[in-house]
């Protein structure tokens, strides 16, 4: 079972029309499809007719899409925008886009039954229910066109947002608007297709469609958080105990109060803050705190150590069984080869570009919470249970966040509290902005986790695999969260072992067990999660397989894989655009590797080029990448987040891991967390498999093999295995 | 007082010499296209122009900017825009650059600045102009291509 079903905790919702209708239906009052729209908003908003929770029209001609995925980059306004434009036949200049407020009764993630991104769903869960949005508000449209008319339905013909009747008439959406807004409901005739098929796409799947995004991020006008500017606010900067779980003992602010512009200092359960009315007095009132910690209930262990007892987990039998198929043990004997290994992964930042922030208000019995929120069905009680108010009263108003790759939706709602908190101990109503700096962001946990793995695996004399024992020791990220009854199963988080548990190979006998360990370190997702371990070693042990049967990468892939369709169009896809030769040896001094894997029902495969440098350095000349995503929405979007995961993907297993000595994080700023900069990235080519099967996720596939087709291809250059990251200084020689 | 002059327009500041420019211009002017990354010259994300040269305005102190004009993203691409901020906005949303967006002003000052000086940069020239701008979503190959395609559009 999938994190998605693990969170969702059992059945997919309906996400049939009917089932759209009932969650529309769910708000209570004329929210449901083509029904009439909320009049007070029609009124306030000049005329602005809102049709369903998602679409609007205005007077102008100009549709708004109401976007209920938080943009990190990954592209769900562009997105969710092209699915309502194709079932309106807009045309793309009269899109608009805003943020969805927090409700989760009519903008829930229908994989997560809350109101979220995550788990690279954002198209795919909205893919039936915005479409079907855009087609009601449509039908709605025409009828009001028709009526006016007094032509039939059927007659009227839309195109690029405009509607037109053979005899001439012709009319925009914002003439009609207020008029549709008045038919009864429903709209359409019941039996009709809700929405269209997919030989009739004219943007879906289309070239050539822009980013909505693109005018405001290229001239400095988007808001982030960190822009975010309200009367009165102050901004305030907080000193963190240096070590997990460190506690305030006593503080001096005398120092600090005489910064000028500071206002405030205030003690909260995170730290001390201190209050400013600039963003440059707090952080130097903060730097001019004294405060002593209190580390009595804090880690104190180096990552050094925990790493060792990870190893020291996956040389025993694990705690618990994660897959067992077959017999493992009689897999082994009568073996031809025996191939074994153990892995270590160390702890992640996200280090996104925007380091984390909130600006949260308390006034007259509210909260009002403004910044990039990816988990409002989180965020919202949290802010809630602080402030001592209940959920209704906390509103949030999402903004553009500048990256997450999962920082921002965290089951503590961490930096959210910490707004909320300060806030509140301010004992005044001015909003606060809390700001952190990179330093703050780099030292503030939440981490991907640290991981051993340890493989033993079997070939038969005809060089397939036989038996595959496979341990995993780590941090759960679910364990002592709220959401760890519905995620931890028999003990085993899923996300632990998701990518491994599930190997698609064909192996007749497989084991996959997990033993979790404790730390005081707080983990996260990172962008694609359990993957990020799981399928370097599930990737690179198959290479090592191939290898000792005397077999081509790929064709022993494919053979393994046969049951897979999509895993050997994806596969077979990268290793023709990327020319691969089945049996050739690179040129002394290149190599090349390849991986293909399976994360958020997306397949990507990579094949990866490298040069192994004079000075024994690597460095990755060309990726090419097959993807098998479902139908493609808009294929720019798609190349552009696989090219991304690629560089984030390979910033991380070059150099990057958070370390901790005696419990204190040694990284602070991009000089000792660098991460990829241009001249590291290679060229990256993508190609999809086509089909018109429901998209699956995009945001996240191309991170996972990106390091095992790295590590492979070091390996066919030097001869030597890549199975502790990140590469760090080591040195290579070539073969 | 400071007096500052700034996309072409003179302002005064009430605020330390010691302030970094960055945050004169985010919370004392109110332009907030120049972002805050990681305070120390790491990332790029603060690049403004002083003077037509690409600096760092977190390590840039006010006091020491004197008389130099100083270019943010807002006057780059503005009614005012140079010919190399229009022929480098122009080049990103052509190419759909952006991701998250953050980091893109800084990597625009930085493009525009080096055009300003190469008018046919290569590759090579591309990464040593920009490696100091981060950019966490890897939008690095459709910089480089936008760089190049800027380079066009200003030939023509």
């Amino acid at each position: 079972m999938s994190i998605q079903d693990r969170i969702r905790g059992g059945a997919p919702l309906d996400m049939s029309r009917r089932g759209f209708l009932a969650i529309a239906g769910g708000a209570g009052v004329g929210l449901m499809v083509g029904l009439k729209p909320l009049p007070a908003e029609a009124e306030a908003a000049g005329g602005v007719v809102q049709f369903n929770p998602f679409v609007k029209v205005a007077p102008d001609g100009a549709i708004t899409v109401v976007v209920k995925h938080l943009d990190m980059g990954q592209g769900p306004t562009t997105g969710l925008a092209t699915l309502i434009a194709e079932e309106m036949d807009a045309d793309w200049s009269q899109m608009r886009t805003e943020f969805a407020p927090a409700d989760a009764n009519l903008y829930a993630n229908l994989v997560f039954k809350a109101q979220g991104t995550g788990g690279s769903t954002a198209m795919a869960n909205s893919w039936e229910q915005y479409r079907t949005a855009g087609a009601a508000a449509r039908a709605a449209l025409v009828k009001a066109a028709a009526d006016k008319w007094q032509v039939a339905q059927g007659e009227i013909v839309v195109d690029k947002g405009v509607l037109s009747h053979p005899s001439g008439k012709r009319g925009t959406y914002g003439e009609f608007a207020e008029a549709a807004a008045k038919l009864p409901a429903p709209i359409g005739a019941p039996q009709e297709t809700p929405y269209k098929d997919a030989a009739k796409f004219k943007l879906i799947g289309k070239e050539g469609l822009h980013r909505i995004d693109n005018d405001p991020k290229t001239d400095g006008t988007a808001i982030y958080t960190q822009d975010v500017k309200l009367p009165g606010m102050l901004v305030a900067a907080v000193a963190h105990p240096p070590r997990f779980g460190g506690k305030v003992k006593s503080f001096d602010d005398s120092e600090a109060r005489k910064v000028k512009g500071v206002e405030k200092v205030v003690q909260i359960p995170q730290g001390v803050a201190v209050l400013a009315r600039n963003t440059w007095a707090a952080f130097k009132g903060r730097d001019a705190l004294k405060v002593e910690w209190d580390d009595s209930g804090a880690e104190m262990r180096g990552s050094e150590q925990m790493l060792k007892e990870a190893r020291e987990a996956v040389s025993k039998p694990g705690a618990a069984v994660a897959t067992n198929k077959g017999a493992v043990a009689a897999g082994f004997e009568g073996a031809a080869k025996v191939v074994e290994a153990e892995y270590t992964f160390p702890y992640l930042a996200h280090a996104a570009m925007e380091p984390l922030n909130c600006v949260a208000q308390i006034k007259d019995g509210a909260v009002k919470l403004t910044f990039g929120s990816q988990f409002q069905s989180i965020d919202q009680p949290t802010a809630a249970a602080i402030a001592g108010v209940t959920p209704d009263k906390v509103t949030i108003e999402t903004v553009w966040a500048g990256g997450s790759f999962g920082r921002r939706a965290v089951p503590t709602a961490d930096y959210v509290a910490e707004a909320v908190a300060i806030a509140k101990a301010s004992g005044g109503d001015a909003p606060v902005k809390l700001v952190w700096t990179r330093d703050d962001d780099t030292k503030g946990g939440y981490y991907r986790p640290f991981y051993a793995h340890r493989v033993r695996a079997a070939i038969g004399a005809d060089g397939m695999p036989v038996a595959w024992e496979h341990r995993i020791a780590g941090q759960s990220i679910f364990a002592g969260t709220a959401l760890e009854a519905m995620a931890v199963k028999d003990g085993v988080d899923e996300t632990s072992v998701e990518g491994a548990s599930n190997l698609a190979y064909a192996v007749p006998n497989l084991r996959v067990e997990l033993t979790t360990l404790k730390a005081g370190v707080p983990v996260l997702w990172w962008r694609s999660v359990g993957h990020t371990h799981t399928a370097h070693v599930v990737e690179t042990m198959i290479d090592e397989l191939a290898h000792a049967a005397g077999k081509d990468p790929v064709e022993y892939r494919l053979a393994l894989l046969k049951d897979k369709p999509r895993h050997l169009a994806a596969l077979k896809l990268a290793a023709e655009k990327a020319g691969w030769a089945p049996g050739s040896k690179p040129e002394k001094g290149k190599g090349r590797g390849v991986a293909v894997h399976e994360s958020f029902n997306t397949i990507v495969a990579e094949v990866v080029d490298v040069t192994i440098t004079k000075d024994g350095g690597v460095k990755v000349d060309r990726v090419v990448a097959g993807v098998e995503c479902g139908t493609v929405i808009n294929p720019d979007v798609v190349r552009a987040q696989v090219e991304g995961g690629v560089g984030f993907g390979l910033g991380a297993a070059l150099r990057n891991a958070i370390t901790l000595e005696d419990g204190v994080v040694q990284q602070a700023n991009f000089d000792t967390y660098e991460p990829l900069r241009m001249s590291d990235m290679p060229k990256v080519e993508v190609y999809t498999v086509p089909s018109d099967a429901k998209p699956t996720g995009i945001g996240e596939p191309g991170v996972p093999p990106l390091a095992p087709a790295l590590a492979n291809a070091i390996f066919s250059a030097t001869g030597k295995r890549v199975r502790d990251l990140p590469l760090g200084d080591q040195k290579f020689t070539t073969a | 007082m400071i007096k500052l002059k700034i996309n072409g327009e003179e302002r005064s500041v009430d605020v330390d010499a010691d302030t970094p420019l960055l945050w004169v211009i985010r919370d004392e002017i109110g332009l907030t296209g120049t972002k805050f990354g990681c305070g120390q010259a790491l990332c790029g994300a603060c690049t403004v122009h002083m003077d037509g040269q690409a600096v760092r305005s977190c390590q840039t102190m006010v006091g020491d900017v004197g008389d130099a004009q100083i270019v943010t993203i807002e006057g780059l691409v503005g009614a005012n825009a140079t010919p190399e901020g229009k022929a480098v906005q122009a080049a990103w949303r052509a190419l759909d650059v952006v991701q998250c967006g953050y980091c893109q002003s800084g990597q625009m000052m930085s493009a525009a600045a080096l055009l300003a000086e190469n008018k046919k940069p290569t590759d090579e020239d591309i990464n040593a102009a920009l490696d100091g701008n981060v950019c966490r979503c890897a939008t690095y190959q459709r910089i480089r291509a936008a760089v190049h395609d800027a380079a066009r559009r200003l030939e023509a």
